[in-house]
């Protein structure tokens, strides 16, 4: 385990050259075909969605990508998800649903979009449609947060019957710059509102929020990659022994003991 | 049990005082402003009703029954300041925590009932909360209720963290449990629903209501005027502007809400 402060681990789940969906998507997946729109409005760059093959097992696949170059990153909004992101995404977990195949969801955004148009068309209404609709959803859900985990746009995509995080990665209901905004009206003292706002993979666990911490130390990003590949892998044949009836109770009575 | 047995005349005494509009500036007295539906009688402003206001409105006498009424939060996280703000927070209001849950009749038809009250920490949501809405839709599936909410929130309460957070998706798990059983479920959107509560149980009713002019949204507007550069359009994050767009059913004026909702709830009656 590394010795990073809760700062330098918010530092370093934003990291420029830091891997998002797109990657892991790439390198854990075969034969993936991207599959794009809401069949609403539009199709959202900041998720990455669609079918392939892990290890020889058909799953639906979404991940949260900003992109590499500065035009990628502006055609994705720079990871920041719209409505139509959401929107996509609950298509496809539908999809998934009906043709019973896992669904893996990679988590790694700031938060969700925030702009005029994405008030306009429910940015709310979108994330609050997938919080109730993943509960039902009858088939494995596995999400891992690979980056930072902002708040309700990163939850959109974290009702799993297993959450798991990243070593270095982080999950908060605010950014640490404006906790410290709000508590001492200093954005600067963000690294002590990382502290007490407890956004840790190793808080999480101990809050029994997530569920398994994926290892980073010392290793490269496909060993980490193929780790996480191997957890998910032995994941899903866990949940696929479940009826459909147990992956609904097991997923509700997790999220239901939180905070009890 | 009666309302005022309930609050023990907290309110009672709190309540006979004037107050100010925050829109006109006006003092008015309490008598005026209680006879005009806690709406400002001088530039007709919504002004915030507080949770015994609400279910004074809404609720046929003697019949609200409170539950869960001693749950009180935690500084689980032992965050800076929140012991304090918990404390200013109860003696302010009289209340324990920013919802209160309950049972009562509105019109004689029984109904499960939830009121969330600003002057609690801006009604924010953490494991308490939470957990007493949990609560209200799972002992409503159990025994059948319809649920009617009267939301206003700043949001997911900072001061939890990521229990908080997870909140979100623990109330809209017992709403779609509650839904699933047939079962209606009306919430009331009140100024201001924003965050994380417009982005769970807010926008999940069969039946969206909100009052005039409540401001309605999941991004704070300053937030966007700053990350955007952009101009906010008049009325931007109003309840008009919901309409407008698609994302609530009706704008109900506060002296019809309980005709409405004894209109919908006899509708909804599974004969």
């Amino acid at each position: 385990m590394s010795n990073l402060t809760a700062y330098e681990k918010v530092a370093a789940a934003r990291g420029n050259k830091r891997p998002m969906g797109g990657y892991f998507i790439k390198n854990m997946i075969d034969n993936f075909v991207e599959l794009h729109g809401d069949r609403r409005y539009g199709d959202d760059g900041a998720i990455i969605a669609g079918v392939g093959f892990l290890n020889g097992e058909a799953v639906t696949v979404i991940g949260m990508e900003r992109g590499d170059t500065i035009e990628e990153r502006i055609k994705r909004h720079f990871g920041c998800p719209t409505p139509e992101g959401y929107r996509k995404a609950l298509r496809l977990m539908k999809n998934a649903e009906k043709f019973n195949r896992p669904i893996i969801c990679f988590i790694g955004s700031s938060g969700a979009y925030c702009g005029i148009d994405a008030e306009e068309r429910g940015q709310g209404e979108a994330i609050a449609e997938n919080l109730y609709k993943m509960m039902g959803i009858k088939a494995p859900i596995i999400s891992v947060i690979v980056g930072e985990g902002g708040s309700g746009g990163a939850l959109a995509l974290g009702v799993g019957n297993r959450v798991c995080m990243l070593e270095n990665s982080v999950y908060s209901v605010i950014s640490p710059e404006g906790c410290a905004t709000i508590l001492w009206k200093d954005a600067t003292k963000a690294s002590d509102a990382a502290d007490v706002l407890k956004l840790t993979a190793q808080d999480l666990k101990e809050f029994d929020v997530i569920e398994k911490i994926i290892d980073e130390k010392d290793l490269t990003s496909e060993e980490i990659c193929s780790n996480l590949k191997n957890y998910i892998s032995e994941e899903i044949i866990t949940l696929k022994k479940m009826s459909k009836q147990e992956l609904l109770d097991q997923r509700y009575n997790k999220f239901r003991k939180i905070g009890r | 049990m009666s309302l005022k047995d309930f609050f023990k005349g907290l309110f009672g005494k709190e309540s006979k005082e004037p107050r100010i509009c925050k829109k006109c500036n006006e003092e008015i007295k309490y008598s005026d402003l209680k006879a005009n539906h806690i709406i400002c009688p001088n530039c007709n402003a919504y002004m915030r009703m507080n949770a015994f206001e609400r279910l004074e409105a809404i609720c046929d006498d003697e019949t609200f029954s409170p539950i869960d009424e001693e749950l009180t939060s935690k500084n689980i996280l032992n965050f800076p300041e929140y012991d304090e703000k918990l404390e200013k927070a109860k003696k302010a209001t009289g209340l324990n925590e920013a919802v209160v849950c309950g049972t009562c009749n509105i019109e004689g038809k029984k109904t499960a009932i939830f009121v969330m009250d600003s002057a609690f920490m801006m009604a924010s949501m953490g494991s308490v909360v939470g957990e007493k809405l949990t609560r209200l839709f799972e002992k409503a599936t159990a025994e059948k209720l319809p649920v009617v909410g009267f939301v206003t929130s700043g949001g997911a309460r900072m001061q939890e963290g990521i229990i908080s957070l997870m909140q979100m998706a623990k109330v809209s798990g017992a709403v779609k449990r509650h839904s699933d059983s047939g079962l209606l479920y009306i919430p009331v959107l009140t100024d201001p629903t924003t965050g994380g509560i417009t982005a769970s149980f807010g926008m999940l009713g069969d039946i969206i209501i909100a009052e005039p002019n409540a401001l309605i949204g999941f991004a704070g507007a300053r937030v966007i005027e700053q990350t955007t550069g952009e101009k906010l359009p008049k009325g931007f994050q109003r309840a008009e502007f919901l309409l407008e767009h698609g994302f609530i059913d009706a704008i109900v004026e506060r002296k019809d809400l309980k005709d409405t909702l004894s209109n919908l709830l006899a509708i909804h009656t599974i004969a």
